[in-house]
């Protein structure tokens, strides 16, 4: 056995340190006051001010027509993350389906006409993908805000090493059994990626969640803001305001990183294994 | 319940020169329990998954009962297939792997039902019905696989290497209870394996196979007894048979300069098959150098070299073997194969003149 | 010499069969001994990917490409062709220079650092026991961050105002002032940059870790005296293929995933900040309306991007067949 020694502990305590006070400032400074931040600088001491504060940012109207509050953006968000995540497993799981268990012309040249996909980021062609949006008309819509993000191959990726690891008797098996391709996908081959299909919902969520860009240039009309975009808007408030609602800010940003955070913690075994095993 | 029969088949994998398989001819009767045996890469499994419809069939017809299934999906060709993983369903439960099948050809819940509860008495495997294949034992496994095919209640049992995946006990438990279970259904079967032991004691007739080729087909004493070939003479029985280079010259078998028996065969260099358990250590003989002994219990193993050439001989004694001893064989258990081409010769024999050792 | 022609005579040789096994639906290893055999149905399965695919990927990136040889007039009436005139404006334009240099520099900082420390915690996590799952939870929670939210984060703790940074950047003499002085706001961006990615990392050395089977770590503790010696001999070769995965990912992580801490930090003001190359394709086209040199300097990215990314798969490649 290797000793373990104190400095290791002092190593990784400094690094938890590094990692987690920013995080723990932003949420204890989102229980004060503006007016208080403002004199005193950053809190590590939780405040009084928590429920005023997050009840004005949940409900509060705020941002330039008055039409967005934080529910409704914490609702965009979900409804981004969870859209995204939906999509991206029933889009890439099918795809993937074709490409490891059927026979068929052009197969190889579809197989690399999706993975080329996963040469080139969204941000690197935003420009034209923006145009792209307003010829068909799908700016300030859920359909806008996620169905463009689909167009990666990650998932398809994950899906086609996972369906390669299935021993090839089970569809054999299934043959014989009477199952015909339909059959086959629906009794056999989703149940058995269920965990599969947990990790990468876990990780697609989080990408969902955390898209910034995309919504930003998607987005005019506040109803569909999520609170990405409220993050902008909030610090483009921001500029020429005497004290800064430094308080709503942050309780913005908890309510930002909350959810995803949550399911990390939650689901961490099973989303450290979906992570490096797949990404591989 | 039918007979299976197959014509000429064979198949060369696309873009491969080579045929996997060639020229298969085999006709199974109804009930019959057939053993098809090789090393690995022979073919055999190839040849099973053929008839099992999971590969395709370049050449020849495959016949189940009257019909012609070489253009047929496995689901349609009346058979049932037990795999070397066994490929149960994780996500079902033990009853529902078994009825997978039927609710598929859309047989009615009781008959299912009726079914499932059957096989799984024959089986012993009711107390696990609600359980996951993930919570059963290697041998449970094993059964709840022979349950899905049994339900079926097909026109064959395809099984590929069921046992290889059990321990060594097991195996021979398992061994005599597929044997017994096919014998009560009746139903024909079709089993693949590359242990020359499970061949011999399952098989109404065996199938050698050997580069995709049938080397001899037979009951597995026709085939021990007389083995078609080198190759078969090596593979079917343990230890495998010593095969020497001998010579025919003047009406008699010669080995190493020792005569062996008269034979009527013509002149020539010879293959010489000896089976170590029809040799025996006797006062005198062909003198054999002792190299190592292994003891088995029951009996003991003795390798060693006449002149360059390895053999092995069974002994049952137990008195202490000396460093050189002599060995002895009646002529009529003596094997001979033609040097090149490794085909069996008939001993033609001269009884009058006997010259046993 | 010989064994290059003899190469290329067989990659030539490998493309006409590939070719031909497209056409044919033939691979010479099928992913699967046995296949479905239906013309059509595959058809069905794949059909949802490629509508989103060829709409939202392929499309836009012809447009980006057509684009870039053409000026747009600032009124929508129309577009002029102007051959390779976007691509020499960009690359020449001392601006496009200067960007290109701090994106280098940005990169390799955010790099080293990010993936320098993930790798030291991980070494450690994994060689603790007691509390290894508690460290590794409290690193874990920061990487479901959003990039956005750690640079409001960061930004407010490198605010001039009410920043503790700022304040211990006083205590030792120094003004910092993020978003106006140049090095000030390179340092927070590099800061903030490395501290979302240090969890994404250590994630995956730490996995890297424990997979070196046990008696490898028992030999190699027979073996090799000094702990350092053993990292060095035995742990980093075995992290070798992680570690070439995580390089591939961190420089793509720094290029282009940091985007929202660099609008965040900078917002909307690059005048005398420094800013991605990335950045600026989005500068130029959204707020400066010149559509065609953002273009031309998408495509730049893109083809750096894919030679990237082709490195990757052919690493991938190597992994898959001797790892």
């Amino acid at each position: 056995m290797q000793r373990i020694k104190p400095f290791d502990h002092l190593i990784l305590i400094l690094g938890a340190l590094f990692l987690i006070t920013p995080v723990v400032m932003a949420l204890m400074s989102s229980t004060q006051n503006a007016i208080d931040i403002h004199n005193n600088g950053l809190y590590f001491t939780p405040g009084s001010n928590a429920v005023p504060t997050y009840g004005k940012v949940l409900t509060h109207r705020g941002g330039f027509t008055g039409d967005v509050t934080g529910m409704r953006m914490l609702m965009n968000s979900m409804i981004m993350g969870i859209g995204f995540a939906v999509g991206k497993i029933v889009l890439s799981m099918m795809a993937a389906y074709a490409l490891v268990y059927f026979r068929f012309r052009f197969a190889t040249l579809l197989f690399w006409m999706i993975f080329t996909t996963l040469l080139l980021p969204l941000e690197v062609r935003i420009m034209p993908s923006y145009q792209v949006m307003s010829t068909l008309g799908l700016l300030n819509s859920y359909t806008g805000l996620i169905v463009p993000l689909l167009a990666s191959a990650t998932g398809t990726f994950f899906f086609r090493q996972f369906f390669r690891s299935v021993p090839d008797e089970m569809l054999e098996a299934a043959r014989i059994d009477g199952a015909g391709p339909f059959k086959f996908f629906i009794d056999i081959l989703v149940p058995l990626s269920r965990t599969m299909m947990a990790a990468i919902f876990i990780i697609m969520f989080i990408y969902g969640w955390n898209q910034y860009l995309w919504p930003l240039l998607m987005t005019t009309d506040e109803s569909f803001y999520t609170l990405m975009r409220g993050i902008k808007s909030i610090l483009q408030v921001w500029i020429g305001s005497q004290i800064p609602d430094y308080n709503e800010a942050f309780a913005l940003a908890v309510l930002a990183m909350l959810p995803p955070v949550t399911v990390v913690v939650i689901f961490q075994r099973m989303f450290i294994k979906g992570l490096t095993e797949s990404d591989k | 319940m039918a007979h299976l029969s197959l014509r000429n088949v064979g198949k060369t994998y696309a873009g491969g020169t080579q045929a996997a398989v060639s020229g298969i001819d085999i006709e199974i009767a109804d009930g019959e329990f057939i053993v098809l045996v090789g090393p690995s890469g022979c073919g055999k499994s190839t040849l099973l998954r053929m008839v099992a419809g999971l590969e395709t069939t370049t050449e020849g017809e495959i016949h189940i009962g009257e019909r012609l299934v070489n253009k047929l999906d496995p689901a349609e060709r009346d058979i049932a297939m037990v795999f070397q993983n066994y490929a149960l369903y994780p996500h079902m439960t033990v009853r529902d792997n078994m009825a997978y099948g039927l609710k598929n050809r859309g047989e009615s819940k009781t008959t299912i039902a009726e079914r499932v509860a059957e096989a799984s008495r024959m089986l012993e495997l009711g107390p696990y019905l609600d359980r996951k294949p993930r919570a059963l034992s290697g041998g449970q496994r094993q059964r709840v696989a022979m349950g899905r095919a049994i339900v079926r209640q097909p026109a064959a049992f395809l099984f590929d290497e069921p046992l290889s995946n059990l321990d060594a006990k097991l195996r021979v438990s398992m061994r005599m209870e597929i044997r017994k279970l096919q014998k009560r259904l009746g139903t024909t079967s079709l089993y693949v394996t590359h242990d020359q032991l499970e061949a011999m004691t399952l098989a109404d007739r065996l199938v050698v196979l050997n580069e995709g080729r049938v080397e001899q087909i037979g009951a597995p004493l026709e085939i021990y007894r007389k083995p078609a070939s080198t190759f078969v003479a090596s593979f079917i029985g343990a230890p495998a048979m010593s095969l020497l280079d001998a010579r025919i010259s003047d009406g008699a078998i010669s080995l190493e300069g020792h005569a062996l028996a008269r034979v009527g065969n013509a002149s020539g260099p010879v293959t010489l098959g000896l089976r170590a358990e029809d040799l025996r250590i006797a006062p005198q003989g062909i003198p054999l150098a002792v190299e190592h002994v292994e003891e088995l219990g029951a009996q003991r193993i003795v390798h060693g070299t006449i002149g360059a050439q390895n053999i092995a001989v069974i002994e049952v004694g137990e008195a202490a073997i000396q460093d050189n001893v002599h060995v002895a064989v009646d002529p009529d258990k003596l094997h001979l194969f033609d040097t090149s081409t490794g085909r069996r010769l008939e001993v033609q024999s001269q009884p009058h003149q006997e010259m046993a050792l | 010499m010989t064994e290059t022609t003899i190469r290329t005579a067989a990659s030539n040789r490998a493309l006409l069969s590939r070719l031909r096994a497209w056409y044919n639906a033939d691979t010479s290893n099928p992913v699967k001994r046995v296949q479905f055999d239906r013309p059509l149905t595959p058809w069905v399965f794949l059909l949802p990917q490629l509508a989103v695919i060829v709409i939202f990927f392929y499309w836009p990136s012809v447009q980006a490409v057509t684009s870039s040889f053409y000026i747009e007039d600032p009124f929508g009436f129309g577009s002029t062709f102007v051959g390779t005139e976007n691509y020499t404006d960009a690359v020449t334009s001392s601006q496009y220079a200067s960007t290109a240099v701090f994106t280098v520099f940005f990169c390799a900082m955010v790099t080293a650092l990010s993936l320098g420390i993930g790798l030291l915690l991980a070494v450690k996590a994994d060689k603790v026991i007691r509390g290894a799952s508690s460290y590794k939870t409290v690193l874990i929670s920061v990487y479901a961050i959003a990039p956005p939210v750690a640079g409001l984060v960061g930004m407010m703790l490198f605010d001039m105002h009410i920043g503790p940074l700022t304040d211990l950047a006083a205590f030792f003499g120094h003004d910092l002032r993020v978003g106006i002085d140049y090095g000030d706001t390179a340092f927070a961006l590099v800061v903030i940059s490395v501290w979302k990615q240090i969890p994404y990392n250590f994630i995956f050395f730490l996995s890297g870790l424990q997979s070196v089977p046990t008696s490898v770590r028992e030999a190699a503790l027979i073996d090799a005296q000094s702990g350092l010696r053993r990292f060095w001999d035995v742990t980093l070769p075995l992290l070798a293929p992680t570690a070439f995965f995580l390089l591939v990912i961190n420089i793509t992580y720094a290029m282009f995933d940091t985007f929202p801490i660099i609008d965040v930090v900078v917002k909307d003001k690059p005048a005398n900040n420094p800013i991605t190359l990335v950045y600026k394709v989005y500068l130029d086209g959204f707020k400066g309306n010149d559509i065609g040199g953002s273009s031309a300097q998408s495509v730049i990215l893109m083809v750096a991007v894919a030679a990237l990314t082709v490195m990757q798969f052919r690493f991938l490649e190597r992994r898959v067949h001797y790892g």
